[in-house]
């Protein structure tokens, strides 16, 4: 019958589509005469977007969520993912092709790093060259080296690096979508924008449908495509965030949005949206008479008498005085300060809060190799705040 | 032949045979009765770890066999069982039911919540969460409970002597007590063998229980 067949040897990543999820009607009361935990919900995720649900505690989203995969069994409505519905699969074949990440994570604490992330496909029954292969750029991908943590036992990480790991074991099997019940809000402020940041990064390169549950509306703001907005195990409003914040649909939205709706309104815009400074940039190592003739033509302008000094990368090093340069042959490669550092998918409010608290008059926005593409400082964020956000 | 409060050495030397076959007789009922004791509880365990009456009915059972006195039990066993070292194997899988269906559930439910959530949530059916989560993560609380029953076992299996079973009994008892006056030498031999042969299968055990635990050894908390 309709087993999920695994995908077969030789078909890479990319090639794996994200699946358009239909929930229609979709009801689960716990006891008979009960309230409903969730009510009658009806929901199009299209293929490839990011759908948060929010809403207060016990509002149902978890619920909702535990449904698709199975976990909970619907009282009534059918989900859909690419047009079939969740019940013509066993649930465990159904569930291996469905990324499902928790905050408690729950990696197996008996296996190593590698292991756990080797779960579904072993499970898919890849062979073992594949299942390594695929183990391992997981581990790249998320920013943990696979010789290093790969023979690790769970125990021996941070939070932070838990969580990525079990991001990493919910992708491994290459699911077309992908369920995430408040990943990041176990982790504190600064691991959560690096976590949020990396899953957007990752979820550039490789696109797939997403259902993400959070409670905090910055979060649904920054990740979300579309967001819905629950209450008492219905959707109240199903919007992409822009349109949320500018016009809630009700006053239950309103309030749950909060009232600094323009502030959080810099969530909607990242730095590659802006036009950044182009960075007074110096590479270490290169001639100090070559610079010298920059900075006569004009080309190269300092920053308030300093210039950015990068690596031969790319990547930036620190900023330091032109008079620094005088009586040396090379531009030092200086370890200094270039802080704050911020890859360029960061949003505005999460670069203008890192300007603030740094201290520093501009922030280094670097692409996703680390390479710098520009500098931001309050005035660019100003200018995009006064330039009308791309409202519907 | 020496008097009462002496060892013995040279006694000793001449019955060096037949205490390596008692030391041997013992060693066997010892470990087949844990080994088969493990491969009962376990399941039952398996069957009882979602089911809270289920398992107060099963420590209840166990805990029952458990105050049978020793010696008693295995009388009760001779008219069915004979004379031999089957009472005595059959009474010790009986002592080490209570300590290893208990450490088992306990190992079973000690997997976290989260744990098997993700689990299931990833597609292992129920026989893999059993297989490939909860009995390794259970593995060392098992291996524990084995501690407990192989170490009482040492003991309890002493008093085989008085059902035929033979075993270190015979020393303690047939060679050392039951004399006109009893002798030391034998008695002493058969009580250091058994404290031996419990601190080393402890000890052994303790080892595997360590050596199943890589994850905990290697992790800062538990
Ligand atoms: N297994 C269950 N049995 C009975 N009631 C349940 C069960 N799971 C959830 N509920 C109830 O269903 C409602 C919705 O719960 P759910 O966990 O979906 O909320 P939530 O929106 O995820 O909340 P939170 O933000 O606190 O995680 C709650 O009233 C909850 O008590
Ligand atoms: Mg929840």
């Amino acid at each position: 019958m309709a087993a999920l067949d695994p995908a077969p040897p030789g078909r890479g990543p990319a090639e794996v589509a994200a699946g358009v999820l239909e929930l229609s009607d979709l009801t689960k009361r716990f006891s008979a005469h009960g309230r409903a935990a969730v009510d009658g919900i009806s929901l199009t995720v299209p293929a490839g977007e990011v759908c948060v649900l929010i809403g207060p505690s016990g509002c149902g989203k978890t619920t909702a969520m535990r449904m698709i995969n199975r976990l909970i069994e619907p009282t009534s409505g059918d989900i859909r993912l690419d047009g079939r519905s969740v019940r013509d699969f066993s649930p465990h074949q159904l569930r291996r092709r469905i990324g499902y990440v928790i905050q408690q994570v729950g990696l197996m604490p008996h296996l190593t790093v590698a292991a756990n992330v080797a779960t579904v496909p072993r499970l898919l029954g890849w062979d073992r060259e594949r299942t390594r292969a695929r183990t391992r750029e997981l581990l790249d991908l998320i920013g943990l080296d696979p010789d290093e943590y790969g023979p690790r036992y769970p125990a021996e990480l941070s939070g932070g690096q838990q969580q990525r790991v079990g991001l990493a074991r919910a992708l491994a099997g290459d699911p077309p979508l992908m369920l995430m019940d408040e990943p990041f809000s176990a982790v504190d402020p600064i691991t959560r924008e690096r976590l949020q940041n990396d899953f957007l990064r990752l979820h550039r390169a490789v696109p797939k449908t997403v259902v993400f549950v959070s409670h905090d509306i910055d979060e649904a703001v920054k990740m979300g495509d579309r967001v819905a907005v629950m209450r008492e195990g219905r959707i109240v409003q199903y919007a992409p965030p822009a349109e949320l914040l500018a016009r809630p649909a009700d006053d239950f939205v309103a309030d749950f949005v909060g009232a600094d709706r323009a502030l959080k309104s810099l969530s909607l815009t990242r730095l590659e949206d802006l036009d950044l400074l182009p960075a007074p940039l110096v590479r270490a190592g290169d001639e100090v008479a070559a610079v010298r003739a920059r900075l006569e033509s004009g080309e190269l302008e300092p920053l308030g008498g300093t210039v950015l000094v990068v690596d031969p990368g790319g990547r930036p090093a620190a900023w330091i005085p032109v008079a620094r340069l005088e009586g040396q042959v090379r531009v030092p490669a200086d370890a200094g300060q270039a802080d704050p550092v911020l890859d360029r998918i960061t949003t505005l409010r999460d670069a203008l809060s890192a300007i603030l608290e740094s201290g520093a008059a501009y922030g280094t926005v670097v692409d996703g190799e680390g390479r710098v593409t520009g500098l931001v400082g309050l005035d660019e964020i100003g200018r995009a705040i006064r330039r009308p956000a791309e409202v519907a | 032949m020496a008097r009462g409060n002496e060892i013995d050495w040279d006694w000793l030397q001449r019955n060096q045979d037949d205490i390596q076959t008692y030391t041997l007789q013992h060693l066997r009922i010892v470990a087949i009765a844990v080994g088969v004791a493990v491969v009962i509880a376990i399941p039952i365990a398996v069957a009882v770890r979602r089911s809270r009456v289920a398992y107060a009915g099963a420590l209840v059972t166990s805990d029952l066999l458990y105050t049978i006195p020793s010696l008693a039990l295995f009388a009760i066993l001779v008219p069915v069982l004979g004379i031999g070292d089957m009472p005595v194997l059959i009474g010790l899988v009986a002592y080490s039911m209570l300590v290893l269906i208990r450490n088992t559930v306990v190992g079973l439910r000690s997997v976290p919540r989260a744990v098997h959530e993700a689990a299931t949530g990833m597609g292992l059916t129920r026989r893999q969460v059993l297989f490939k989560v909860e009995l390794p993560l259970a593995l060392p609380s098992i291996v524990a409970g084995m501690r407990v029953a192989a170490v009482s076992a040492v003991g309890i299996a002493t008093i085989g002597v008085f059902v035929g079973a033979g075993g270190l009994g015979e020393l303690i008892y047939n060679d050392g007590i039951n004399r006109s006056s009893p002798f030391l030498t034998a008695v002493l031999a058969g009580a250091v063998i058994a404290f031996v042969m419990a601190l080393l299968i402890d000890l052994l055990l303790l080892g595997l229980e360590r050596l199943l635990k890589p994850w905990a050894r290697a992790g800062r908390r538990a």
